[in-house]
């Protein structure tokens, strides 16, 4: 029997150390919120905290985490970045189908703490690898400067 | 799709003793199958339940479909519940998302569904005050005794409203569009609330009691038999339950294979690993990017089937001033829906219950019942929330794996294809091949187009999503036209992708039109409006005025023609009709001198009728299909021996952040019904980008995926 650390509370399993951290919060945890999107760390669907690290959780056996405080979806709102970065998600109408938009805020909420006010460069180089297939990056881009109390305006180009 | 359709209405007490309101459809007078069902629940509280007869892919189907019926219902935004229906075109009719349809089919029909609704509840409290039905009004979910300034409240209406006879929908007045109150403006996703806190609504997070989970191994090779394989390794694998062998010849449905059911996704899995099978995949070996390549360079050479044609297309071509000739490259192109292929099934003696993310639920109930062999009135679809379609699920080959796998479990399974599956078995945008043609005259207008294109085909016809027909512009604007069709046949599985043709044709003769434009010496926006001019009271499916108007709004707000760039940047133009919109669109890019290439900014200017139902999803729509274009433009799929040479994500470039452009979208209103917005932004970017590389460097793209290294190399030559 392995035990998890999972947005603050142990969670026990049992299986073995080498299963994907993303099949066991799906499949063995119901947290279903982490999204698998390619099992190879090459979308970011799958992304989590551990240890306030953006963590793909689709190539990180549990073995590895088992001392690790780690955060999902279900708990980033109980940061206040994460809970900033939900509420633009949401006032922003970011989404179209939704699937990545999870990952997404994951790696949005470990870049805003550590840099409380990304610019366009910090927020490129943190997002580029999740995938976003509909191409909300417009909207996601506004509203991580939004959640962080900058103007949504893509400065990019000014 | 006919969408005179005769509605027919009926109302009826829901549980609880609310209202329950709904519409049969019939296709004529003469068809027999009239089922009524229900689309607006007043419950006695006031809550109102709308259903969203259609998928939700992130086209937003889900929310603009039922402020269509609210807003001629006068219902608060606030008060209403959205629930997905089942599938059940009997009472929804055709359910589908797909073709940009959404809003053409539904623009008028729910409409009408919230003003019976409505007449409905005033004609209950006309009976209550004894008053005639015009001396009542609704606002904010209440019917108000206009002498009096009496309010019922719709949920106190509702059990009697449930006993009036519905009206006729023909006769029933729709609101003036100038009181629209939630048409036009913008309402963020119903479920996005649920979406950020990772609840589990998408197609992949189904559960059942004692579900098991399975993954479904195909041949690489498309169309390959199975031969044998031993499954007693993998039957001893670690969580893995069972392990058999399935056998079908359903290129849309049940293929051979070898299902690996598990406790937990991931056993399953990683049991893989250990099958040895054996398959027959010979008939895969002349299947192949390069010999497909061959074959389209030798086809265009010879006569073809001529599709399309008017005027004299030889006899221009021989008399012509200045004659130009291009070939150009398209290649085959993957969905990738982020949400990888999956399925939930249970079967039992009863029937199937399937849950899936699906564009198609009414035929993948069929399929399932074929795939079974029982009755169709056995398999109930449950629609679940899509993590992306793209046309991908059209197709619900899915089903069939997983109505099958459950059957032979005997227990519920969830099917989850890998990412690895979903591409190696998805049916691609194919690919297809153009040697063009144009000719000028000495006045330097433009006096023969010709194209023979070559596409890709199965069981002997034009195979699915291999159209090489509907660009409306050139055979409207020249004297003499003709399009030629040949085919080479493949095993290679095709299908729809978002904007089918259009993503693919737009890209060759928005790039050739720039090609005429600067051979004739003119600027390409002027050349463009002068031939819309020309032809500005030509009446067919392809309304020039309305192109016109897109164009000549997009080469305003770009400032097009008027900007000095700097080296190695340049702008680009293109217009598309497709899926009924009409695009304009420009691009800025901005080229690297190792030929790494970016767009900087988009324009757009669309024009999709009367009303932007939801503007934020629509702006949404238009950004990311731009997007989506131009990511596409370094994607393609390769074949080798019947097999994808692409496996995953590293293997397939998309539009990631940091090349995200600056979008400028806009719309202009007309005097036409709205309709759909989920693809004809797209197929004009691919021109208007390519068209601007050659601003900027003077490289003609003529093959697609846009290689940096092409560019580099275009540019050691120049």
């Amino acid at each position: 029997m392995l035990t998890l650390n999972i947005n603050g509370k142990p969670r026990q399993l049992d299986v073995p150390e080498d299963m994907p951290l993303l099949w066991a919060l799906r499949d063995v945890l119901d947290l279903k919120g982490t999204k698998f999107g390619c099992g190879v760390a090459q979308c970011g669907a799958c992304t989590v905290h551990v240890d306030g690290e953006a963590t793909r959780a689709c190539v990180t056996p549990v073995g590895t985490v088992l001392d690790a405080k780690i955060t999902t979806i279900e708990g980033v709102g109980a940061s206040p970045q994460g809970k900033a970065l939900q509420a633009a998600w949401l006032d922003l109408d970011v989404m179209q189908c939704g699937y990545c938009q999870a990952g997404q805020i994951m790696t949005a909420a470990a870049l805003l703490a550590r840099t409380s006010k990304p610019d366009d460069t910090a927020i490129d180089d943190a997002m580029e690898g999740n995938l976003c297939r509909c191409a909300t990056y417009k909207r996601i881009r506004a509203a991580i400067k939004t959640a962080s109390g900058q103007s949504a305006d893509d400065r990019r180009e000014a | 799709m006919d969408t005179s359709r005769r509605l027919f209405l009926q109302a009826g007490a829901a549980v609880g003793g609310g209202l329950m309101l709904g519409f049969g459809v019939r296709a004529d007078a003469a068809a027999t199958a009239v089922t009524l069902t229900d689309y607006v629940i007043v419950a006695p509280d006031g809550v109102v339940t709308v259903m969203a007869k259609n998928p939700e892919i992130g086209q937003g189907a889900k929310t603009m479909l039922p402020m269509l019926i609210a807003e001629e219902m006068d219902l608060p935004w606030s008060s209403l519940r959205i629930e997905t229906a089942a599938s059940d075109p009997k009472r929804y009719g055709a359910q589908f998302a797909g073709g940009s349809m959404t809003t053409t089919m539904n623009w008028l029909p729910m409409r009408q569904v919230g003003a019976a609704a409505r007449w409905m509840l005033i004609a209950a409290a006309a009976q209550k005050v004894g008053a005639p039905h015009d001396a009542f009004s609704t606002a904010e979910g209440q019917v108000i005794h206009t002498p009096s300034g009496k309010r019922f409240t719709y949920g106190a209406l509702a059990a009697d409203a449930a006993k009036i006879n519905p009206p006729k929908l023909d006769d029933l007045p729709l609101k003036d569009p100038k009181a629209f109150k939630l048409i036009g403006q913008s309402k963020a996703g119903y479920d996005s609330p649920k979406i950020v806190r990772g609840e589990p609504i998408f197609g992949i997070d189904m559960t059942l009691p004692g579900m098991l989970y399975a993954v479904y191994v195909k041949s690489p090779v498309y169309g390959a038999r199975l031969i044998s394989c031993d499954l007693t390794a993998v039957k001893a694998a670690h969580g893995v339950k069972d392990a058999f062998i399935l056998k079908g010849t359903d290129w849309h449905g049940l293929q051979d294979g070898i299902a690996i059911v598990a406790n937990s996704w991931w056993y399953a899995q990683t049991a893989r690993e250990r099958l040895k099978p054996v398959w027959d995949e010979a008939a895969g070996a002349p299947h192949d990017s390069l010999i497909y390549l061959e074959q389209a360079k030798d086809l265009v050479k010879g006569p073809g089937e001529v599709k399309q044609s008017h005027g004299d297309a030889d006899g221009a071509l021989a008399s012509a001033a200045k004659t130009i000739s291009a070939f150009y490259e398209v290649p085959f192109l993957a969905h990738v829906p982020m949400e990888p292929q999956n399925c939930t099934a249970r079967v039992t003696a009863d029937g199937a219950e399937i849950w899936a993310p699906t564009q198609n639920p009414n035929s993948g109930g069929e399929l399932v019942a074929r795939t079974l062999g029982i009755g169709p009135e056995k398999v109930v679809v449950h629609m679940r929330r899509s993590g992306g379609g793209f046309g991908r699920r059209l197709e619900n080959d899915y089903m069939a794996e997983a109505a099958a796998i459950a059957q032979k479990a005997g227990a519920p399974i969830k099917l989850v294809w890998s990412r690895e599956d979903d591409i190696a078995y998805d049916y691609f945008r194919p690919g297809c091949y153009h040697q063009l043609r144009a000719g000028i005259d000495g006045d330097g207008r433009l006096s023969v187009y010709d194209c023979h294109s070559v596409t890709f085909a199965r069981d002997g016809k034009v195979a699915q999503g291999a159209s090489i027909e509907g660009n409306a512009f050139a055979p409207m604007v020249t004297p003499n036209f003709r399009l030629t069709q040949s085919l080479i046949p493949s095993t290679v599985p095709t299908g729809y992708l978002r904007a089918p043709t259009s993503n693919a044709i737009a890209f060759v003769h928005e790039s050739f039109w720039d090609e005429i434009a600067h051979a004739a010496g003119q600027d390409p926006v002027a050349f463009r409006l002068a031939q819309l001019d020309a032809h500005a009271g030509d009446k067919a499916d392809y309304n020039p005025g309305r192109m016109r108007r897109v164009l000549a709004a997009v080469a305003e707000r770009a400032k097009w023609g008027q900007a000095t760039l700097p080296k190695g940047e340049g702008m680009g133009v293109a217009t598309y009709f497709s899926h009924r919109g009409y695009f304009a669109e420009v691009a800025h890019v901005r080229i690297a001198d190792d030929g790494q290439w970016r767009v900087v900014k988009v324009w757009a200017v669309g024009d999709v009728g009367s009303h932007i139902i939801n503007p934020t999803g629509a702006y949404n729509q238009v950004e990311g299909s731009i997007m989506d274009g131009i990511g596409s433009m370094e994607a393609g799929m390769t074949f080798e021996k019947g097999r994808a040479v692409q496996v995953n994500f590293q293997d397939i470039p998309m539009m990631r952040m940091p090349k995200a452009p600056l979008i400028d979208a806009h719309f202009l209103a007309s005097d036409f019904p709205p309709t759909g917005l989920g693809e004809p932004a797209l197929p004009p970017i691919l021109p208007a980008v390519a068209n601007a590389i050659f601003a900027a460097t003077g490289i003609r793209i003529r093959k697609l995926p846009v290689l940096p290294e092409d560019i580099a190399a275009g540019r050691r030559v120049a």
